[in-house]
């Protein structure tokens, strides 16, 4: 295992910026994820504007990797439809899950690009996908029914 | 005492002897797991070779072979805690499972609505959920004893705690979370004189110091064979002998019974009574396996080398300003466990970097939530120590203590 492919500047930077980290002052959702093993407890605070995704932030305590994960889904759905957001959020489980590999795929990602090492983590993986679970808890009846 | 030969111990442990992300395997995990030394190992294979069959079963060889087999580590269990009887010796598959046979057939047939049960806040969850369903079920109080300011139990809220309304006290003899001495003796006869059962999860203790049952006299005492270099899926609970045979069965089934009607049965005797269906024997002969290895050495000799271990690494992690240990700052509490955490740096992140260094701890909340709310932590990491750990080893976690914080961007 290579510790400069988990740490890298990227992740420390998110782990530490924490510009996304704080309350919105109108949110239309929240939702809570917990990870019961590690501790990890986030909370992920959306405002739409109709079916677009008009701000995001989130609070709570968790591991660099789980806080970094959520910052970067944060900067990557902001401004989306429900529908991309719930897309990306695909993609990013299907990278960590190694179910989707195509490079031009998982660029869509962003800076969230970077979390693929996590993949063989077992030990990380929770961390890594936390925010997007509830993301897509959030998003998922919306998009479903809309279709 | 004498100090340990460790160099012989360690041949004994070969799963010890391999590289972990290019480094040695620095196995500081002991309160999680305990590895097993080749007798246990060889035991286990043994019983599989010659002597496995059902026990209790027909009249043929092999199964009185196999029942021996069993009945010998009962009587080897008995031994080494000094029960008064081999029947108050049930064998069961870990210390949870101890707690809750406890739990549903004593608890919930003994304990009535307005009574109280009384724990600690540093109980191990499998100390907390079978009490809080006993409590909801039958409209009892849970009540927790909590910390002093120097983090051991504090004495004065346990005395105010256990009243005459408390009909059992279950208590950690050392937390796994903190790694904290209790003192239970006291504990055992304050809950006695105020008219409550005892129940003490000695899953912390047992592989570290020696359990004397009729010394302490405690009402239950359980604990786990796989953190006493046995194997998983074999634990114990010491019964006072009035009370087992009192209370019903928590598993029914095969090898528990006397007579089977359609509609109704008549149960074995102590202990079978407590051991429905068939039992985990191999893991029973392991566990009598791993006991003669922890006499051959001596829990004298195991417990001095632990503590040796723990205060060096206590001493070297106060030099490092952005540590903090939790727990009693006094080592004569302690058992080789040490809860601490990282400054800046999260409990996961702080295992998963030491492992790079091939430095096995854990981290998390222990299976000890109301513990880290109470302490207003999220989680801690965990390094414990066994008599198969080595000052070079230490040395190993020390330097990887070091270098967490940089690979998080910190520069010191």
């Amino acid at each position: 295992m290579d510790l400069n492919s988990i740490y890298t500047e990227l992740i420390m930077e998110h782990n530490q910026s924490g510009h996304n980290r704080r309350h919105l002052e109108n949110p239309d959702h929240k939702e809570r994820g917990h990870n019961p093993s590690c501790g990890d407890d986030l909370t992920l605070e959306l405002e739409f504007d109709g079916d677009i995704i008009k701000d995001a932030a989130f609070t709570g305590h968790g591991c660099a990797i789980s806080q970094a994960s959520t910052s970067m889904m944060i900067d990557l759905i902001k401004g989306k439809s429900k529908r991309e957001a719930y897309d990306l959020v695909n993609i990013f489980i299907g990278m960590i899950k190694k179910e989707i590999t195509d490079e031009k795929e998982l660029e869509k990602l962003e800076d969230a690009f970077i979390l693929q090492n996590i993949s063989n983590m077992p030990a990380r993986v929770k961390c890594a996908v936390l925010a997007w679970h509830s993301l897509r808890e959030s998003i998922k009846e919306d998009v479903e029914t809309g279709e | 005492m004498k100090s340990l030969n460790i160099e012989r111990i360690r041949e004994d442990f070969p799963i010890l002897n391999q590289q972990i992300n290019n480094n040695h395997l620095a196995y500081l995990d002991s309160a999680a797991t305990t590895q097993k030394p080749l007798n246990v190992i060889k035991a286990i294979e043994k019983y599989n070779i010659s002597n496995n069959a059902n026990i209790h079963r027909g009249a043929y060889t092999l199964s009185i072979k196999a029942t021996e087999e069993y009945d010998k580590s009962r009587k080897k269990i008995k031994g080494f805690i000094n029960s008064p009887y081999s029947e108050s010796i049930i064998f069961t598959k870990n210390t949870t499972e101890a707690i809750n046979l406890v739990a549903f057939s004593y608890g919930m047939e003994n304990i009535k609505d307005g009574d109280e049960i009384v724990v600690l806040i540093t109980e191990h969850h499998s100390n907390i959920l079978p009490w809080q369903m006993v409590a909801r079920k039958n409209k009892a109080k849970l009540k927790f004893v909590y910390l002093d300011e120097n983090s051991i139990i504090n004495m004065k809220d346990f005395k105010d705690k256990v009243t005459d309304k408390t009909k059992i006290v279950a208590v950690g003899h050392v937390s796994n979370a903190l790694g904290t001495i209790n003192p239970i003796k006291y504990m055992v006869d304050y809950a006695h004189q105020k008219g409550a059962v005892v129940l003490i999860d000695g899953a912390q203790a047992i592989p570290h110091m020696k359990v004397d049952i009729q010394e302490l006299d405690p009402d239950f005492y359980v604990f786990s064979g796989h953190k006493m270099l046995g194997p998983m899926g074999i634990g114990v609970l010491y019964g006072r002998r009035e009370i087992l045979e009192k209370m019903s069965p928590f598993l029914s089934g095969g090898d528990m019974i006397e007579y089977v009607e359609e509609q109704s049965s008549t149960y074995a005797e102590l202990p079978y009574k407590f051991e429905a269906g068939t039992q985990n024997v191999e893991a029973a002969v392991g566990l009598k396996a791993a006991v003669e290895y922890i006499e051959d050495i001596g829990l004298e000799n195991i417990k001095n080398h632990e503590m040796k271990l723990t205060k060096y690494a206590i001493d070297k992690m106060k030099e490092i300003h952005y540590i903090t240990i939790y727990g009693s700052q006094d080592i004569d509490k302690r058992g080789g466990v040490i809860s601490f955490n990282i400054q800046d740096v999260h409990s996961h992140d702080v295992a998963t970097i030491l492992d790079s260094y091939g430095v096995a701890v854990r981290a998390g909340h222990h299976c000890a939530q109301p513990l880290m709310k109470y302490l207003g932590i999220n989680s801690t990491c965990r390094a414990s120590f066994y008599l198969y750990n080595t000052i070079e080893e230490v040395n190993q976690f020390i330097e990887g203590l070091k270098n967490v914080r940089k690979w998080l961007g910190y520069g010191s």
